[in-house]
């Protein structure tokens, strides 16, 4: 690698101020940090200093979402064939090969679009290039119906870094999840492009070839229009054979994203564990309340509250959205409180709200919104603490 | 009632280099030895002597101009070599070259348990002991008029590769005992010794009269002396406490026992880069280079007053500074690393699980001056919470100390904690931030609005 350092070492001085590319300086940066770490040392404070840096950071849970990812891949192929009766026929390689190249552009659309306009900004800001988006180009395709036309991914992700993250100061400041952000102006935006039964399954609404009686709708549209029968079995809602977005269907896949991120002491457990425990509390409610009252319409009052974890995007939302430490409460005690509403509003949103059959990116953003309210009344009670102790 | 505390937060970095328990002594002596001003925040140093003067032991270098009863003595006797300033003028160091024959100014103390509390502060003040003694908040010289409500020391450090205080104390019984009997003439609160709890209690603490002897038990940093405090009796505003490092404590005790200012020390030689880590005798404000000549490995190194994680950076023929214990070397890190945040990263120690060093877990690591990554934004919450085991939000304080809001940090606890305090977040910190240098520069600027 020395000669890469070399050639590297060469073209810089062309980048420096009042180089004749110093327009590219923050590309260059960009580029060179992400081949080598840099040289730099320790000039105040600690000598040493821990092996982790941001770059570690986004790249574990990048790496965390390739399970969810692969499945998602996988799954677009499946339901693909599976809509048109030929699936039996199809090697695992053909079907993951389908899925693969639905899949790919998106993520293309998504991580050229965010790279150049972070770059962009660096350059005009002076500073380096937040490596953030290597998650949020991922997240972005993952929380997307594989049908939605790249133009739209182009769109919605530089709303999301120019008005959600850029806005706001940079990455590091902005209020909302830049990803969930990206999803919810699609939502709002094209809602027909957005939802419905038709968006999760490449190739489903030309109607071209599609066998007899399939449906393509998602297990929380068949809950909504109470239609328990078709939901799927548990077992494939967990394992994830079920339309709906790209990555967020194999609760199996996020799981293993999780506990890598537990592990990794990347992703907070606090959030996570406190997300579940909410919508398992209001879920179980109303089980009991459909269990004493038999003749309630409504279906979410008669499904398990367990299936709230494996219908939708509560998994991928819980493990992976709610947990972006920008976006999120930052005291531990307000991670409880934080992730126990998100889980909350979900249950709230899919089984009160008969606009939007889905509620975690709802919930999300608006936990999101109040995240700093709640840090803020954790610190009041601690400042309390400490003025109480002086008086004594 | 002694306090028995155990704490959970905190991270005791592996690093390689712990010095033996081998003691040199004789050998290795130096020449030339330093006072620092720059050891001391918020002190402007006035010269007594010029350039060129015959100094003996305990006899004044320099005083704070601004509070002239605050004395710098000569820990060697001999000549005063050099005077070196840095930009502005401003003195950095007196270098003082030794006779080797060390003749001491006589402070005649006579009996200790005669004497009134304003002459045990005479005493020190006249022999340059005094600024042995600091206080929090702000870590800075005891200010003699300040009535305080507890004297802290701290029976062992638990930074990385620090020297073993049981093992450095051993057999000074009588100097320590005598050291406590003068700090219980300067004050009518309680003085505090917290042990380390993880192991039995060493007869040399259990001999001392005179003390309340706390343990606390727990990962680094349950030696530094803002934890123990926190837990023992914290600060509020308004509230000051003492607090002496035990060696130093020896001194004080020297000087009643003997009537003289013996500053002999016994220090660690640790880090990754000695090649024979151990304990040196030696006096204080040494030049390292006699002690670390053929010890250290070839190659580009870092040479460290104090430990990694909260000492000053010493040029290789620098100067022990007035309040360390300790040299280190660690490797410097002036290099590219390819792909160096992509691999599985066996030699790297992280805090986190991100690189799989993490199956190793006794594994001593080598680590180097190298930042490690770029400087970002404090984006990633809740880790540094976890080694910081005070009832304090740390990364809610620090951001109070970047926009200068004295109000809040007051709220926020701010007098509880000093530089070292910060040093372990500094450590774990994924966006490389400073921490230490903006802790020291908002109690600055708090002592600065103060008067």
């Amino acid at each position: 690698m020395k000669g890469l350092r070399n050639y590297l070492d060469k073209i810089k001085p062309n980048f420096k101020k009042g180089g004749k590319l110093e327009k590219f300086h923050s590309l260059f940066d960009a580029m060179e940090t992400l081949f080598f770490v840099p040289n730099k040392v320790t000039t105040s404070g600690s000598h040493i200093r821990d092996a982790i840096d941001m770059k570690r950071t986004m790249i574990i849970v990048v790496l965390a979402l390739v399970p969810a990812l692969l499945f998602g891949m996988w799954n677009v192929g499946y339901h693909h064939f599976l809509m048109l009766g030929q699936y039996a026929g199809k090697s695992f390689l053909e079907v993951f090969s389908f899925g693969f190249l639905k899949v790919l552009p998106i993520i293309i659309a998504s991580y050229v679009t965010g790279l150049t306009i972070e770059i962009i900004f660096a350059q005009i800001k002076k500073h380096d290039v937040p490596e953030g988006f290597f998650v949020s180009g991922m997240l972005i395709p993952l929380i997307l119906p594989v049908t939605t036309p790249i133009w739209m991914v182009v769109l919605a992700t530089a709303f999301a870094v120019i008005i959600g993250v850029e806005a706001f100061g940079g990455a590091g400041m902005n209020i909302f999840n830049p990803a969930l952000l990206a999803r919810a102006f699609l939502f709002f935006a094209y809602p027909a492009q957005m939802s419905g039964d038709k968006v999760w399954i490449s190739g489903l609404a030309s109607g071209e070839g599609v066998i007899d009686g399939f449906s393509g709708a998602t297990p929380l549209a068949h809950v909504a229009q109470n239609e328990l029968s078709k939901l799927s079995s548990f077992s494939d809602m967990f394992f994830g054979f079920i339309p709906g977005s790209i990555g967020e269907t194999s609760t199996l896949a996020i799981l293993l994203g999780a506990i890598f991120l537990i592990w990794t002491g990347v992703g907070s457990w606090k959030i996570m564990v406190s997300g579940v425990l909410g919508v398992l509390s209001l879920g179980l409610l109303f089980q009991w309340l459909g269990a004493i009252h038999p003749d309630i319409q409504n279906a979410y009052f008669h499904i398990p509250a367990y299936y709230h974890l494996v219908m939708g995007g509560f998994a991928f939302g819980i493990v992976f959205m709610a947990t972006d430490p920008v976006s999120a409460a930052q005291t531990e005690k307000g991670k409880w409180i934080y992730g126990f509403l998100i889980g909350v509003f979900v249950v709230l949103i899919r089984a009160l709200n008969p606009a939007y059959p889905e509620g975690v990116m709802l919930a999300i953003l608006l936990l999101n919104a109040w995240a700093s309210l709640i840090d803020h009344y954790v610190i009041e009670a601690n400042i309390k603490k400490r003025l109480k102790r002086a008086k004594i | 009632m002694p306090h028995k505390i155990k704490i959970h937060k905190g991270l005791n970095i592996p690093l390689k280099g712990k010095a033996e328990k081998i003691l040199n002594q004789g050998q290795h002596q130096s020449s030339l030895f330093a006072l620092k001003p720059t050891d001391f925040p918020n002190l402007t140093p006035k010269s007594s002597l010029k350039e060129g003067d015959k100094v003996k032991a305990g006899e004044v270098v320099f005083f704070d101009k601004n509070k002239p009863e605050l004395k710098f003595t000569s820990p060697v006797s001999g000549t005063l070599k050099s005077i070196v300033r840095g930009e502005r003028r401003k003195i950095l160091e007196f270098v003082i070259e030794s006779n080797n024959s060390q003749e001491y100014v006589q402070f005649n103390p006579g009996n200790l348990s005669g004497l009134s509390r304003e002459q045990v502060k005479e005493l020190l003040q006249n022999s340059g002991i005094w600024p042995y003694l600091r206080q929090r908040p702000f870590n800075i010289i005891a200010n003699a008029s300040d009535t305080h409500k507890a004297i802290f020391i701290s029976g062992f450090d638990s930074s990385p590769i620090a020297p073993d205080y049981d093992y450095i104390l051993n057999g000074q019984e009588t100097d320590f005992q005598k050291g406590i009997d003068a700090l219980a003439k300067l004050t009518e609160g309680k003085i505090h010794v917290t042990v380390n709890g993880q192991f039995p209690i060493s007869k040399f603490w259990t001999s001392i009269k005179g003390i309340e002897l706390n343990t606390i038990s727990g990962p680094h940093p349950a030696g530094n002396i803002g934890t123990q405090i926190h837990h023992i009796d914290p600060l509020n505003k308004g509230e000051v406490i003492w607090h002496i490092n035990p060696q130093d404590l020896l001194i004080i005790g020297r000087l009643f026992n003997k009537g003289v200012y013996d500053a002999t020390k016994i220090i660690a030689i640790a880090g990754s880069e000695v090649l024979k880590p151990s304990y040196y005798k030696i006096i204080a404000g040494t030049s390292i280079d006699a002690i670390l000549k053929d010890n250290v490995t070839p190659g580009s190194n870092r040479f460290i007053s104090g430990n990694p994680l909260t000492g000053t950076e010493i040029g290789k023929n620098d100067f022990l500074g007035f309040y360390h214990h300790q040299i280190s070397v660690i490797p410097d890190g002036n290099h590219y690393e390819f792909l160096g945040w992509a691999l599985p990263g066996l030699d790297k120690f992280s805090f986190s699980r991100s690189y799989f060093s993490w199956l190793m877990p006794t594994k001593e690591f080598k680590i180097d001056t190298n930042i490690k990554g770029g400087k970002r934004a404090l984006m990633i919450t809740g880790n540094f919470e976890k080694v910081f085991p005070m009832d304090i939000y740390p990364m809610q304080l620090l951001k109070a100390m970047i926009i200068e809001d004295i109000d809040l940090m007051e709220k926020l606890g701010i007098y509880e904690v000093v530089e070292e305090d910060f040093a372990l977040c500094e450590f774990i910190d994924t966006s490389k931030t400073d921490m230490q240098t903006i802790v020291r520069k908002s109690l600055d600027l708090i002592v600065k609005e103060m008067n």
